[in-house]
């Protein structure tokens, strides 16, 4: 232990072990996503089949054009992250940074996307409750509680995710990422991965498959 | 415990992965726009299947994993399966015994299982 | 080092001369060396400062709504007041003291030491869990005392998001990240228990309280994420007014009940597993015979784990679940019992032709497996659709709980206390006071709860500040064996205290266990082991034939 790897916590053996630690713990979180985001796929799921023709017109007035946009930043941001891991894993120190700023910056751009498409959602009334009058039946409004609830939390999942990768840009920075030890980066890497799958489900939901 | 050399998956591996997925973003946006009836919702969920699983495997490296922590990246799902599949039983299942099932004992009918879930859903389902 | 149980090949442990310092020692004794620390020990013992704070106070709700009960009018407090006693009772309880009392203060202590390891796989990440425990016990302490909440544990909808006039969204917070903490603690024992593991433990060689606190750690990280968005969607309701569970836009609150109980019932099975792992090694030690059939109560634990995620339904059978559903939900609720059941009949083959010793831990053991047996067995009676729908809300389900939750979960932990105190502190308790208070514990109990299985089973139900006339008598042994109870409990209190300065030294193995926490002094030091174990035995090589009649201490 005496010549241990300075980034060797004192709880492990090894790197593999420290390594696998990680790896396991991150997954273990993210089956714990997967439920939390479950209970909400869960409702959606009974009241599409409850109220189809509710949501099917709710569903029309959703705009597919920001969520199309997302869809692609978001797959593109995943495209980066991956390249950053692989940088990092082959010692490319200067491509990592530029890497994970270039996810980072991906990811700004959908918050800012959504925000677009908040603004409009909201000046057009299609924030449940009093001012949602649009002919549609009170049904929909269930819909529209659940775009804001789960694209909300989504959005605030991948804010998480760029103040993480900003963290991990600073210590890339100051170099402490090597071809030994990047278990950090690897690990944001399969949380921002996690966001976006997160992400391709409410595509599908939303923008998708109410438009006929 | 100690693992194998990782795996370094090559550059070409993502982007080609990255081109799949944008393919496949670009035809689930389409196909929303082409009236299938029934099928626009199994094919937007398939393609949203398929994207979930290239992503998992490649891009999260599932593929390359341990058998350990294949079954932790499998366990939430599983659990999500369990959850919808307990709670559908009830929503699906809602409406009460029908008055003809309730006297069936006596002429030995069984009558289709009726689901009128959505009138049931206020009328306390009974 | 005892020769003749000899469970591992560790080298000796250092003679006094060469004493390791202990982890009261190294660090130092400054607040600041508690409040920052990563070592899992110290974390466990801050923990227990923590869940007695918030047992104190639920206690207290308690005590108040025995004393209410006392008469059949209400004349010490009002509906409204009994209201917001009982939910803060439940709250309290259930989330601040029975999820985290045994996994949080053993498991953080013991789990490390049971793996030859020197701490949890992210001792960083255990100390923000206390952290946040801590602070959603205070936003929930808050939400107390300005103003309550009286929606009951459960927070049922609508009531609790359009009509209920406390502090909702606050319990609620607390609870959400108290909620988180329990996620964080399960995650760092999975990956510790998976990847800690000193050389030559294997999975069969694991002691069973680690089975247990692993099938307990998979349901904290399944189930939790789902309570967590349940409220934020009260929450959301409650704020916004409108949510997916307000009939009036044609939502379901009964669907607030399936997401809430998938859940809380496997957080029932939190509250019990625990219990059962530290039932498990005391009993194989106390009867000094190894464990009957070991890979049966280890695969019981998880399974007990993974069929407590099926059954959540049978607390639905009167709400407008389908009847379909109540049916498959009431015959799969059958299925808990089997393995319940296996781990009941293993203790007791345990216990046969033994040399069974009644120390405090032995006695706190006996009574568990008592009062989980008339807690399992009612329960067996509530998960029958037909019994279930006349014994709904009434106290027949309060006492089946608590049979389970207090006479099972609290009887383990205090019993797990007592066996592992030497450990934790390095003081031996003075035995006869515990012997007299488990058993002082064990009566108060049963004269506490017992009644209320009649009164309910006559038809008093649950949750109200007055009742029928008839019921009195009951309610008045019930009120009079919460003042014992409350006894039993001051107890332990008082000399676990007094043990701390005036308790005899402890030397490293006093019960003469086998077990891995007990090869490392008395308390340990900081890196748990002079040097990594090496494990070459099965657990639980105790034999009463060879063995010199055993005196502790």
């Amino acid at each position: 232990m005496a010549d241990a790897h300075p980034t060797l916590a004192e709880q492990f053996d090894d790197l593999p072990q420290q390594r696998n630690a990680a790896l396991l713990g991150m997954w273990t979180f993210l089956a714990t996503e997967v439920l939390f985001f479950g209970g909400l796929f869960l409702s959606y799921t009974i009241y599409r089949h409850a109220y189809y023709e509710a949501f099917e017109e709710a569903g029309r007035h959703v705009k597919i054009l920001y969520g199309s946009i997302n869809t692609a930043l978001l797959l593109t941001s995943s495209l980066t992250m991956s390249l950053a891991i692989h940088s990092a894993q082959v010692g490319q120190q200067r491509l990592l940074v530029r890497f994970l700023r270039l996810t980072i910056f991906l990811g700004i751009c959908f918050l800012v996307v959504k925000g677009m498409e908040y603004k409009s959602d909201i000046d057009e009334h299609f924030v449940p409750g009093a001012r949602f009058e649009h002919g549609l039946p009170a049904q929909a409004q269930i819909f529209w509680f659940l775009y804001w609830i789960m694209t909300g939390v989504h959005s605030l999942h991948l804010l998480v995710g760029i103040g993480l990768l900003v963290v991990i840009t600073w210590m890339a920075r100051k170099g402490r990422f090597s071809e030994h030890y990047n278990n950090p980066v690897v690990i944001s890497g399969l949380y921002w991965h996690f966001v976006d799958v997160i992400w391709v489900w409410l595509y599908a939901l939303f923008y998708l498959v109410n438009r006929n | 415990m100690t693992s194998p050399e990782i795996k370094i998956i090559p550059r070409n591996t993502y982007l080609l992965v990255w081109g799949v997925l944008m393919f496949l973003l670009l035809l689930n946006f389409g196909l929303a726009e082409i009236r299938l009836g029934p099928f626009n919702l199994v094919v937007s969920l398939a393609v949203a299947f398929i994207q979930t699983l290239l992503m998992l495997l490649y891009l999260m490296h599932a593929r390359y994993d341990s058998g350990l922590t294949r079954l932790f990246v499998i366990v939430g799902f599983v659990w999500l399966l369990i959850m919808f599949d307990l709670v559908l039983s009830d929503y699906l299942t809602r409406g009460g015994v029908p008055s003809t099932l309730r006297d069936s004992w006596k002429h030995g009918a069984w009558p289709a299982a009726t689901n009128n879930f959505p009138a049931g859903f206020s009328t306390n389902g009974r | 080092m005892n020769a003749t149980l000899p469970q591992t090949t560790t080298p000796e442990i250092p003679d006094p001369p060469q004493r390791l310092l202990t982890y009261f020692e190294e660090g130092g004794h400054t607040l600041g060396s508690w409040l920052l620390t990563t070592d899992h020990k110290r974390i466990g013992i801050l923990y227990l400062y923590s869940i007695l704070v918030f047992f104190t106070i639920a206690a207290f709700a308690a005590a108040m709504m025995r004393m209410e009960l006392l008469t059949p009018t209400g004349d010490l407090v009002t509906s409204e007041t009994y209201n917001k006693l009982f939910t803060m009772h439940g709250t309290m309880m259930v989330w601040f003291f029975l999820i985290p009392s045994i996994p949080s203060v053993l498991g953080n202590f013991l789990v490390p030491l049971m793996l030859g390891a020197r701490d949890l796989a992210f001792p960083r990440l255990n100390l923000l869990s206390w952290y946040l425990f801590n602070f959603g016990g205070l936003l929930a302490l808050y939400a107390i005392a300005f103003g309550g909440v009286d929606t009951g544990w459960t927070f049922y909808e609508p009531y609790s998001s359009a009509f209920s006039n406390g502090h909702v969204v606050t319990m609620v917070a607390g609870v959400f990240v108290a909620g988180f903490s329990s996620i964080l603690t399960g995650l760092n024992f999975i990956v510790s228990i998976h990847k800690l593991r000193a050389p030559g433990l294997t999975w069969f060689k694991l002691p069973l309280f680690l089975w247990s606190t692993y099938a307990t750690s998979i349901i904290l990280v399944l189930a939790t994420p789902v309570l967590a968005m349940t409220l934020i969607l009260v929450a959301a309701e409650r704020i916004w007014g409108i949510g997916i569970f307000d009939p009036r836009l044609g939502g379901d609150p009964v669907l607030f009940q399936h997401l809430f109980w998938f859940y809380s019932h496997p957080a029932v099975y939190i509250m019990i597993l625990p219990g059962m792992g530290v039932v498990s090694e005391v009993i194989t030690c106390f009867a000094r015979k190894p464990i009957f059939g070991y890979h049966f109560v280890a695969f019981s634990s998880i399974a007990i784990a993974l069929v407590g995620f099926f059954v959540w339904g049978h607390h639905m059978f009167v709400s407008s679940q389908s009847v379909y559903a109540g049916l498959v939900f009431s015959l799969l609720s059958y299925l808990v019992a089997v393995p319940s059941a296996i781990k009941v009949f293993n203790w007791t083959m345990t216990l046969h032709r033994g040399r069974i010793h009644f120390d405090t831990p032995m006695l706190y053991a006996l009574a568990f497996i008592g009062l989980f047996v008339i807690g399992g067995l009612t329960g067996l009676f509530l998960a029958a659709l037909g019994f279930d729908v006349q014994a709904h809300g009434t106290y027949f389900v309060v006492a089946h709980f608590h049979y389970i939750m207090v006479g099972g979960m609290v009887t383990a932990f205090l019993g797990g206390l007592h066996y592992w105190w030497p450990k934790i502190t390095g003081r031996l308790y003075p035995e006869n006071l515990g012997r007299l208070s488990a058993l002082i514990i064990f009566g108060g109990f049963n004269v506490t709860f017992f009644p209320q299985f009649v009164v309910g089973y006559l038809g008093m139900p649950r949750r109200y500040h007055a009742y029928a006339p008839e019921f009195q008598i009951f309610n008045v042994f019930s009120t009079a064996g919460t003042s014992i109870l409350g006894i039993g409990y001051l107890l332990p209190l008082i000399y676990l205290i007094w043990s701390l300065k005036h308790g005899k030294k402890a030397p490293a193995n006093p019960w003469k266990a086998t077990g891995l926490e007990w090869q490392t002094p008395s308390p340990p030091p900081k890196q748990n082991f002079a040097q990594t174990p090496i494990v070459t035995q099965r657990p639980y090589q105790y034999s009463p034939e060879i063995e010199e009649e055993f005196i502790h201490g």
